[in-house]
């Protein structure tokens, strides 16, 4: 499997953003998307995910098995986490699993491989933005998809937390998938970087 | 399937639980025809003559009360962004989320009815031709003010717009609503103003999904 963007361009509110980008990755790499706040990184792992059109160029995913489109087979962990308060971290967790639709894993295990396993009961409007943080992982872990999409990906994690983090993408690497990353630090993982925004 | 039903039952559940929309309505449906009496003053016969139009207004604005976070929520906290990356159809997923709406919503005040029916002094056949009209109507209301909370999302503007909006087309099913209960304590023909309030009903369910799935798609950002 293999993603690949060709000459894309980017406009926000009528502003060019970047133009012209080439960017690829093929199973088991990851691509660490670098650049000055503002510089369009978030807007990339947008449109790659669907979420934004994509106003010039293309951005293709070749040798997949499935008809599936990019976003279909793709996770996207983006800057807010998408629990309810009200529901508890289970539940918010198996929504997920249960909706998004793809190989589904057991969710108790998910929660457990990012450490929310004793609080699976708890209402999510109590976890703190760590924790928060952590369930969104889990939402990754419990269904597989092979493109991961992630935006700041370690923001608000601890060191232990990140430590965790990076195993899961190094292991989610070494299953043939794909990894794209907005990030200013470091991942962790073995990775190109595609730096948008040449003015720095 | 199983992705649409997992929609639903979260919707549910969110709206029941504290904090949910589904209390919020029922308590604004009781608010706006417990004051009427007051407002009217103690004249029976003219109460029973308002009743169905007064109930049928409290349960119109009750229903919109809580219908601009449909999708605000989902929205706000970035769901909507992954509802749109999931496998089923948006449409499918809009539609479900509406359906949710109307089980934790709208079925709430068609069961308020009868007891709200007894501050208006009407009797059980005019209560129940109401709650019959509601349960016909109702989801036209929710699947038209579907299409008015997914613009409101991709316009950034909350419920004022929503109101302006939804209201308009919500004014026939108003009309055939009312009028079909009128008939039906009056004696007269209810078939024909019931049948025209079924097919606003059936006609919202049809486009209400698609225009909101593609006011969301063409809104995104």
């Amino acid at each position: 499997m293999r993603l690949s963007g060709r000459g894309v361009r980017c406009v926000r509110g009528g502003r060019e953003i970047f133009a012209g980008l080439d960017f690829a990755a093929a199973s088991g790499e990851a691509l660490a998307v670098t650049g000055a706040n503002g510089s369009g990184k978030t807007s990339l792992l947008r449109m790659i995910a669907g979420l934004l059109a994509v106003t010039g160029g293309s951005i293709t995913l070749e040798g997949s098995e499935t008809e599936l489109t990019l976003a279909e087979q793709a996770h996207y962990l983006g800057h807010r986490d998408p629990l309810k308060p009200a529901l508890s971290v289970m539940e918010n967790l198996a929504f997920w699993r249960d909706f998004l639709g793809g190989e589904p894993f057991d969710a108790n295990e998910s929660l457990a491989a990012v450490g929310l396993d004793h609080a699976s009961r708890l209402p999510a409007a109590y976890l703190s933005a760590g924790q928060r943080r952590r369930l969104s992982v889990a939402r990754l872990l419990a269904v597989r998809r092979p493109v991961w999409l992630l935006d700041e990906p370690t923001s608000a994690l601890d060191a232990a937390a990140q430590s965790l983090f990076t195993a899961l993408m190094a292991d989610h690497l070494a299953r043939g998938g794909l990894i794209i990353a907005a990030t200013h630090m470091p991942l962790g993982v073995a990775a190109r970087e595609l730096r948008i925004g040449g003015a720095t | 399937m199983s992705a649409l039903a997992a929609l639903i039952r979260r919707d549910i559940r969110i709206a029941l639980r504290v904090g949910g929309g589904a209390l919020i309505g029922v308590l604004f449906f009781l608010t706006v025809v417990v004051l009427m009496p007051f407002a009217v003053g103690p004249d029976l016969a003219l109460l029973t003559r308002l009743g169905p139009a007064v109930l049928w207004l409290g349960a119109l604005l009750a229903s919109l009360l809580t219908l601009d976070r449909l999708f605000m929520a989902d929205h706000e906290d970035g769901s909507l962004d992954l509802i749109v990356m999931g496998r089923t159809p948006l449409e499918l997923a809009c539609a479900a989320k509406a359906l949710a709406h109307w089980l934790a919503a709208g079925v709430p005040l068609i069961i308020a009815t009868p007891v709200l029916g007894l501050l208006l002094n009407l009797d059980a056949t005019s209560t129940s031709a109401v709650a019959l009209t509601l349960m016909a109507g109702t989801p036209a209301l929710t699947f038209t003010g579907m299409i008015g909370a997914a613009l409101a999302v991709t316009l950034h503007r909350g419920g004022l717009l929503l109101a302006v909006l939804v209201l308009p087309l919500s004014i026939p099913v108003l009309i055939f609503g009312v009028a079909a209960s009128q008939a039906a304590i009056s004696g007269l023909s209810f078939g024909a103003p019931f049948s025209i309030l079924c097919a606003l009903s059936l006609f919202s369910l049809v486009v209400g999904p698609f225009a909101a799935a593609a006011s969301l798609r063409h809104g995104l950002d």
